[in-house]
């Protein structure tokens, strides 16, 4: 069962339309957009080789920088494009109307990015970064063989499933076993799954994964999704890179909720749960009763808006990309100040 | 939560590195006036998201300025061509040639200590910029650093720079690599017993930035590892 949700999340793709930003028309007439599927865990640069023919013809002299926008609004070209569409189209648009530019790299806002091979270093890091957070070192990544990490790389890059699974054993990453099914992952060889659990005191085992969460704040309640206004500034999304303490307890599922929970304490709705001391003391405005609590309106992983009720292993297990991050994107009503 | 004292696998809570950073500032407040005071930013006024239980933030210490190496000038110390208000060197100075000129340009930085919640260490992030703002490549970066700080950079395999956004702020930044941080802090520590290498956690990012600092030509008085 497991083998069947990554399949589905490796295949996901989003219908991209590509529009070549007016400035860099040298044509005439313009031409007409590109229109692009691009994998969900696939990265914008990577479709670069397939969009430039389209616009080939028509760019002015010169070199090119290459990004992208939305609506006017830089990409980062590191998120993976599913995240990027999950986050920034409340209402998913389809297909995805995106603007390509070939010139005015902004580099004041976006990290250079120098084609196939910025973007494969960044999930190289990553990878290390996810690997050190699971099994407390990255040596099983750095003691990969130069060819191997390249297969590695390329199985992502071509959405090659079969070969990433025969790959990412090498990587020995730990695994975590499903609470709803019981059984332990270690000896199945279908098992495509993650961290190992290191025994604290008595009945809790604590795990740590590695989590990207995107959170998007609104400042009032939208009966439509499609009415939510489109974002202007990477400062209206605030991005936390923090693992989840994945914590066991005999006789409780860690649920989304309670990995959310982990990392937005101040969004969840079940106040009771929380012991009136653990507030902080200088928490004035809710001692004033003028505070009203946030409220997470949204949350999206690989495009599947999820149900916070879902044991957190079997997101660990399903919904990762192939880095071994989870990328979870929220959206929240911003609690009233 | 967290009332160690001391770390022995050479990696800090986030608790720890919030106390370790108000023990740092307040060294470098007291042994180090030659330089402006480190700021400690909480995450709250950065971002959307209202942090947890303890104060999480970081270390920013900005506007230093750094004049282009003069030509004639070989700096006494290794340290950085630092102008400050309070210039204190010791070499004859005439106060005009630190105006900044059409050739000398005066270069500004910016560091951030910021917690690696992955890696569990401190990570340095640093950018420069011209007076008009205009940001600095990494090879101009590297000509205002003392020239045994590029050579650490080059040979050592513990420090290599990226560039990466910064955490918090949205923009291109340099970043020292946070990757064997706990080893070495584990090899800076002064005691060892069987239980690990003990580092007690307001000497930590004292200890860490001693290391760290040479490499972007930060030097720190000994006074302060005490």
């Amino acid at each position: 069962m497991a083998k069947e949700a990554v399949k589905y999340v490796w295949e996901g793709a989003i219908p991209l339309q590509i529009h070549l930003h007016k400035s860099d028309v040298a044509s005439h007439p313009a031409p007409p957009p590109a229109l692009v599927l691009a994998p969900r865990i696939g990265y914008l640069p990577l479709l670069i080789p397939l969009i430039k023919p389209y616009f080939k013809d028509s760019l002015p002299p010169g070199e090119d920088s290459i990004w992208f926008d939305y609506k006017g609004f830089p990409l980062k070209w590191y998120i993976p494009t599913g995240v990027l569409f999950d986050l920034l189209c409340a209402e998913p648009e389809r297909p995805w109307n995106l603007t390509i530019h070939f010139r005015g790299y902004p580099s004041n806002i976006l990290i250079p990015c120098e084609g196939e091979d910025s973007v494969k270093w960044n999930f190289v890091n990553s990878l290390k970064e996810a690997q050190y957070i699971i099994n407390g070192n990255c040596k099983n990544v750095m003691n990969m063989s130069q060819s191997d990490q390249e297969d590695l790389w390329t199985s992502v890059m071509n959405g090659d499933l079969d070969a990433y699974t025969r790959l990412s054993p090498k990587l020995k990453m730990g695994t975590v076993e499903d609470e709803f099914s019981r059984k332990t992952s270690l000896s199945s060889p279908q098992s495509q799954q993650v961290v190992p659990e290191t025994e604290v005191a008595g009945q809790v085992k604590t795990a740590r994964i590695p989590v990207r969460l995107y959170v998007r704040s609104l400042n009032k309640d939208f009966e439509n999704l499609e009415d939510v206004p489109v974002i202007d500034t990477w400062d209206d999304i605030s991005y936390l890179n923090s693992p989840v303490e994945f914590l066991r307890e005999e006789g409780k599922c860690f649920t989304l909720r309670d990995a959310i929970n982990s990392l937005l304490p101040e969004f969840m709705g079940d106040r009771a749960q929380t012991s009136g001391e653990e507030r902080s003391i200088d928490d004035t405005e809710e001692a004033d009763g003028s505070r009203e609590m946030g409220e997470i309106k949204l949350v999206r992983i690989q495009g599947i808006e999820m149900k916070l009720e879902v044991p957190f292993s079997w997101v660990v297990n399903n919904l990762m990309n192939p880095e071994f991050y989870l990328h979870i994107s929220v959206l929240v009503k911003a609690p009233q100040r | 939560m967290d009332s160690a004292r001391e770390v022995s696998d050479g990696r800090l809570t986030v608790e720890g590195f919030s106390v370790a950073s108000r023990a740092f500032a307040d060294k470098w407040k007291i042994h180090n006036q030659s330089f402006p005071p480190w700021s400690w930013v909480p995450l709250i006024n950065r971002t959307l998201l209202v942090s947890k239980k303890q104060e999480e933030g970081y270390l920013s210490l900005e506007k230093i300025i750094i004049l282009s190496s003069l030509e004639e000038e070989i700096p006494e110390d290794e340290s950085l061509n630092v102008a400050t208000d309070c210039l204190e060197k010791e070499e004859t100075v005439d106060h005009t040639i630190l105006v900044p000129t059409m050739e000398n340009e005066a270069h500004y930085y910016d560091f951030h200590i910021v917690y690696s919640a992955s890696y569990k260490v401190p990570v340095l992030y640093f950018r420069g910029y011209c007076s008009g703002g205009e940001p600095l490549a990494l090879d101009v970066i590297k000509k205002d650093v003392p020239s045994c700080s590029v050579s650490l950079l080059l040979e050592s395999k513990w420090t290599f720079i990226t560039q990466e956004e910064h955490p918090y702020l949205n923009r291109p930044w340099f970043k020292l690599h946070p990757c064997g941080t706990e080893d070495w802090i584990k090899l800076l520590s002064q005691s060892s017993s069987s239980s690990g290498c003990q580092m007690p956690i307001v000497l930590y990012l004292v200890s860490w930035f001693s290391v760290v600092g040479q490499v972007v030509g930060l030097r720190i008085p000994l006074e302060m590892l005490n």
